[in-house]
């Protein structure tokens, strides 16, 4: 009988998600990971937003041709998988000369992704708000740009807060695709970790530091929805 | 001021003659008139789908009408060269569903387009508010968000956030329909009170006592067109047209 036989299935599964030396080991290099995929989750969601509130605003003006291109655009992104998104880029690009660093492709992809959902989301919040607000506003002399951006805009983000952070959270989550191109965040430094040590204790890390980053996000998102509620009860 | 010197000055703070609007295939406006002495105020009666809004609309051009003219205080409205976000400064409107803008405190409603379009600094235009506030009998709303009224609260506000911009002339449409009728008599005490200031109104409403009491003129309107007007005695009580008398009738009972 050899030792891993004598040990019990407890202990096997200890010994498989939870091990300390392997924790020990890996750690760092791992939680360094969490700081890369913070960083890439932060650009992707504030380019992804911006984006999308730019090209929602553009096209509550109404120019045809424009609005065109924008549907499109978001029609494009919102149907494509991530993943296809980033190895078009990554393997794709190098052929038409234009290679980009692997953290570049994956904030590039994510961010079209978000940008194109969060367009989608902003245009329904514009289109939500009643007439009478468009027409109360314009009846006091505020320009088109004026009514859009001191009544309507806010009052559209009010309304995609919920939808919005949900859809963020999940195309973050989506970072953790850029371990099939190479970039270090936490899945990509975990799974070089798991092949490296034979042990899946790497991997719960993962997990655990996923978590770690993705509730405070959670949480901040139900904060906005609370603070977004003027004077209702 | 006037260079042509043919230009009459009308007598008329607004004139609006032979305007026309269609909706697609139907014309909701078939050239109707209204004319309005300054410190005047006219009542405009109707059952739904006259064309009292859209009449009231086209007045700042919130609609566009088909054909027409608008004239405001001698400026035409409808030329191409007219600055309709300046002459709307000058046209108040109120809604029948207030259309307060609920992400702004009271406030905020008041002294947006005074300060965004006016161009007035924050502290004037909140002592405007307060100003505008006390008028409307809410002196203690400022900071509450419209959520936190009830209807006829928000109708108030309503119409001190278009007094505010001290329009020569306040078109109101239905400014009462949407309230409960407890609240009915606080609106109205309001428009009163405008009234006996001499700002120039017009209402579109069926609050006939009310009207009685204080319109200077009643124009009923019917199908897009201008049926009968005159004074209100004349109006509610000896009424010329049978589809004045039936209208009434309906409403009355």
């Amino acid at each position: 009988m050899t030792a891993a036989d004598a040990m019990s299935n407890w202990d096997r599964f200890v010994f498989t998600f939870f091990n300390a030396d392997i924790a020990t080991k890996y750690g760092w290099e791992i939680l360094q990971g969490a700081g890369v995929t913070i960083l890439a989750g932060l650009a992707v969601v504030i380019t992804g937003i911006g984006a999308g509130f730019g090209l929602a605003a553009l096209r509550a003006i109404g120019w045809k041709p424009v609005n065109f291109f924008i549907i499109v655009f978001v029609d494009i992104f919102r149907s494509l998988p991530p993943l296809a998104i980033i190895l078009v880029l990554f393997f794709g690009f190098p052929n038409i000369g234009i290679v980009l660093p692997s953290l570049i492709v994956l904030w590039m992809s994510l961010g079209a992704v978000l940008a194109a959902f969060a367009e989608e989301i902003f245009w329904a919040g514009i289109t939500s708000v009643p007439k009478g607000q468009w027409l109360a506003a314009r009846s006091t002399g505020l320009t088109f740009a004026q009514t859009l951006r001191y009544v309507i805009l806010p009052q559209a983000v009010r309304l995609g807060i919920p939808p919005l952070t949900n859809r963020a959270i999940s195309i973050t989550k989506n970072l953790a695709l850029g371990s099939a191109i190479g970039v270090n965040e936490i899945l990509g430094r975990a799974n070089s970790a798991l092949s490296m040590s034979a042990n899946a204790t790497p991997l719960t890390m993962g997990a655990l530091l996923y978590v770690l980053v993705f509730i405070p996000l959670v949480i901040a998102s139900r904060t906005l929805e609370r603070n977004y509620r003027w004077g209702e009860h | 001021m006037s260079s042509t010197a043919a230009a009459p000055v009308s007598r008329y703070l607004l004139e609006a003659r032979g305007v026309r609007k269609s909706f697609g295939p139907t014309e909701v406006l078939k050239g109707v008139d209204l004319l309005v002495e300054p410190g005047k105020l006219v009542f405009l009666i109707g059952p739904s789908g006259s064309g009292k809004s859209t009449l009231l609309r086209c007045c700042n051009r919130l609609e566009e009408p088909d054909s027409g003219s608008i004239i405001m205080d001698d400026v035409d409205l409808l030329s191409p060269r007219a600055d309709i976000n300046a002459a709307r400064r000058q046209i108040g409107m109120v809604f029948q569903s207030f259309n307060l803008y609920p992400h702004l405190t009271v406030q905020k409603n008041i002294t947006l387009a005074l300060r965004k379009v006016v161009g007035m600094s924050t502290a004037d235009a909140n002592a405007r508010a307060a100003e505008m506030l006390a008028l409307v009998g809410l002196p203690d709303k400022a900071a509450s968000y419209p959520a936190q009224l009830s209807g006829g609260q928000q109708q108030r506000i309503g119409i001190a956030r278009s007094l505010a911009l001290n329009p020569k002339i306040i078109l109101m449409d239905e400014p009462t329909s949407a309230l409960d009728p407890e609240l009915v008599g606080s609106v109205l005490a309001v428009v009163k009170d405008l009234r006996d200031r001499g700002i120039t109104m017009v209402i579109a409403s069926h609050e006939m006592n009310f009207a009685r009491e204080a319109a200077d003129k009643v124009v009923f309107l019917d199908g897009g067109l201008v049926i009968e007007e005159g004074c209100a005695e004349d109006i509610f009580l000896r009424p010329q047209e049978d589809r004045t008398r039936r209208f009434l009738a309906q409403i009355r009972h």
